[in-house]
């Protein structure tokens, strides 16, 4: 079985593979708790986690090779419903929800759930809409579906640009939360720690492409979710007795608004759409939901997911497997919101009106880490007040073994699991974009008589390429991660939603109107885009940048509209095209013009 | 239908039984995703087991909703197929 991952047996036997892999990392995580016991230091810990880790990804990866291209772009079509999902969870759940969002729901309450919600509900659009036609049409990127049916390099070319540019924004924050654990828990620089981290993602792509990564995600799915629950659980038994912090929160949220009250906060933690005094805002109302809006259709147009919905065997398991997608995120996302209450309960308790002297040793150890934890007392009267608190959104999943009092043992299982949660997304990410390059730009428009050996060798090179200029922006330490993440959905979100919706649900679209909505919706985002945030161009009524893709994808879809109805419809040969991948049998039709893959 | 896996009038059938399932769904999302929430402030009001309703919803409500939508579009696109004799093998 062992050179051959991604073939026959070890598709029979993936239960019992990862099974055992699973019970492994369980009795790994037992064994470093027994040498923590021993008294082995904290650091050696730190160290075994991650080369642990890494070594299982690269060795996923080494096994995966592979030298075929079906095998290479779309990991053979041969991955069962339920493991896509995992690798999709594993695929989608980035830095960015892993450690950042639950702290985010710690500092902004009710505010911050436009992420939970929007990063889940994006789910029923791409299996309502999308997935099974696209696994029907099944070639090996989106931008061959925008090629196909927009006849021409145009569209593709246009499609490519979009996804580039989202992409690209959304992996150089992915190396940059890479660059932060491995430099905490290595102990090395954080520019040094980006390119170890870079090491890791490319042995897990490089080589086995999209069977590797397909691969290598499910396991780094196993570790994310074990990583995230168990501190939570632990201090969910800890608090309330009751080991489901789901159910047990609702505890948790009447204490924070006890507490809020004797330390006379104004903006409650469930309280919605508030500004700081705990009046209702408009601006922040319609703020929430326009972001809600763009993750949405953002989740619904970003390539390196869609393009998970081509691996599968057929069109019924594409479906299947959107479901089990949002399943195993969804066991995450739901737990999110317990985790930033009961951190805001403990800390709310044991932390704020105690003597400054006296209190807990985490706070202790993380405020001596730049910038993360900040203490002030402006009153000087010795006793922490809630304002004389700063505390960054980044170190309340990381912090939370730590508040609950749990061995070190369990901070190093958070760091690998949030590990894991950054590279499986790069990974996905670089592998969108090289494929991308070589297979759209290269392959498709460039040189359409390459070799199967010389395509796989132009991406590969192109996903080093790639890597190390996502390496060395992230190491310039752009600001603002977070935003870059709600950007890159905004994107993704002008650029390509209208056409490839509009392309499976509407045969009258044309080449010429998909081209204009795709360039109107796309150009507007981007103006609004750069112009609020590099050049002072004020916002358009209050509305956030993170969602400017609201005025991009309703432009995309009137300019598609209106221009497609004042040129000619598209050609019977097309239309048929399209009746052939609306329903799941039958062979899909091929377009004068174009050649298929198979 | 060039590999007549369906009569042009069944394939009509089909395409407007799938796009009602569509349809469905899509309005279910869109109260689930918005309308709830609009009311929020309101919502809050209601506490149940110590959970302010307008937050319940938006942090763990609406997510029940998404999985369970999916869920169904799978299920119920599956027996549509099956109808229709355009299932895969």
């Amino acid at each position: 079985m062992a050179y051959q991952i991604g073939r026959g047996d070890f598709i029979a036997n993936l239960g019992k593979i990862y099974g055992i892999y699973t019970v492994g990392f369980i009795g790994f995580t037992a064994g470093l708790a027994v040498l923590e016991q021993m008294g082995v230091p904290n650091r050696i810990i730190g160290y075994l986690y991650i080369f642990m880790t890494i070594g299982i990804y690269a060795l996923i990866g080494v096994l995966s090779r592979t030298s075929e291209v079906s095998e290479y772009y779309v990991a053979g079509r041969r991955v069962p419903a339920f493991y896509n999902g995992m690798a999709t969870g594993a695929d989608w759940m980035s830095a960015a929800s892993f450690i950042s969002m639950a702290g985010g729901l710690y500092l902004q309450g009710y505010d911050g759930l436009a992420y939970v919600l929007g990063w889940t509900g994006g789910y029923v659009l791409v299996a309502i809409l999308l997935a099974p036609y696209l696994r029907k049409f099944g070639q090996f990127t989106v931008p061959d579906f925008l090629g196909t049916r927009f006849g021409g390099h145009f569209a593709r070319f246009i499609g490519i640009l979009v996804l580039l540019c989202a992409s690209f924004t959304y992996v150089v924050a992915q190396v940059f939360g890479v660059g932060i654990i491995t430099s905490r828990f290595l102990g090395m620089s954080f520019e040094l720690a980006v390119f170890v981290g870079l090491a890791g993602i490319l042995v897990c792509s490089m080589l086995g492409g999209m069977r590797a990564v397909t691969w290598t995600q499910v396991a780094q799915y196993i570790i994310l979710i074990v990583a995230y629950l168990i501190p939570v659980v632990w201090l969910s038994a800890q608090k309330t007795g009751v080991p489901v912090p789901e159910l047990m929160y609702g505890q948790a949220l009447t204490k924070i608004t006890e507490l809020e009250k004797t330390f006379g906060v104004l903006k409650g933690h469930a309280t919605a759409f508030a500004d700081p005094n705990g009046q209702f805002s408009w601006v922040r109302f319609y703020n929430y939901f326009f972001l809600i809006f763009c993750l949405m259709v953002g989740t619904a147009s970003l390539p390196h997911i869609l393009m998970r919905y081509f691996t599968t065997p057929n069109v019924r398991d594409a479906r299947a497997s959107v479901a089990w997608s949002i399943f195993f995120i969804f066991l995450l996302y739901f737990t999110a919101p317990a985790y930033a209450a009961f951190a805001k309960w403990e800390i709310y308790s044991s932390v704020i009106g105690q003597p400054i002297a006296s209190l807990p040793a985490w706070v202790q150890n993380w405020s001596q880490v730049a910038g993360m934890l900040t203490i002030r007392d402006a009153n000087g009267d010795g006793i922490l007040q809630l304002a004389e608190l700063v505390i960054n959104q980044d170190i309340i999943v990381l912090a939370t073994p730590e508040i609950a009092g749990l061995p070190y043992v369990i901070s190093g299982l958070v760091a690998a699991g949030g590990l894991a949660a950054a590279l499986s997304t790069a990974d996905g990410l670089l592998l969108a974009i090289s494929n991308a390059l070589s297979h759209d730009v290269y392959y498709k428009m460039i040189d359409p008589k390459a070799s199967t050996g010389r395509r796989l060798m132009v991406s590969r090179v192109l996903l080093l390429v790639v890597a190390v200029i996502a390496a060395y922006t992230a190491s310039t330490r752009p600001s603002g991660i977070i935003q870059m993440v709600a950007w890159a959905f905004s994107i993704a979100a002008a650029g390509l939603f209208a056409p490839l919706v509009l392309g499976i649900w509407w045969k009258r679209a044309n080449s010429i109107g998909a081209c204009c909505g795709m360039i109107a919706g796309f150009g507007i985002c981007l103006f609004y885009l750069i112009g609020t945030r590099y050049f002072d161009m004020p916002l358009w009524w209050g509305i956030s940048n993170v969602s400017c893709g609201i005025f991009g994808i309703p432009l995309a879809f009137v300019v598609t509209y209106v221009v497609s109805m004042m040129t000619a419809p598209p050609s019977k040969e097309m239309q048929d095209f399209i009746d052939s991948i609306r329903v799941p049998r039958g062979a899909v039709l091929t377009v004068s013009g174009q050649t298929r893959v198979e | 239908m060039p590999d007549s896996v369906l009569t042009p009038e069944k394939a009509h059938a089909y395409w407007q039984r799938t796009s009602k399932l569509m349809w469905t769904i899509l309005g279910l999302w869109f109260l689930a995703s918005f309308v709830v929430h609009f009311f929020a402030t309101a919502l809050n009001t209601i506490v149940i087991f110590g959970f302010p309703f307008g937050f319940y919803m938006a942090a763990q409500g609406s997510l029940v909703v998404f999985v369970v939508l999916c869920a169904w579009n799978a299920i119920a696109q599956n027996k549509i197929d099956e109808e229709f004799g355009v299932a895969e093998d």
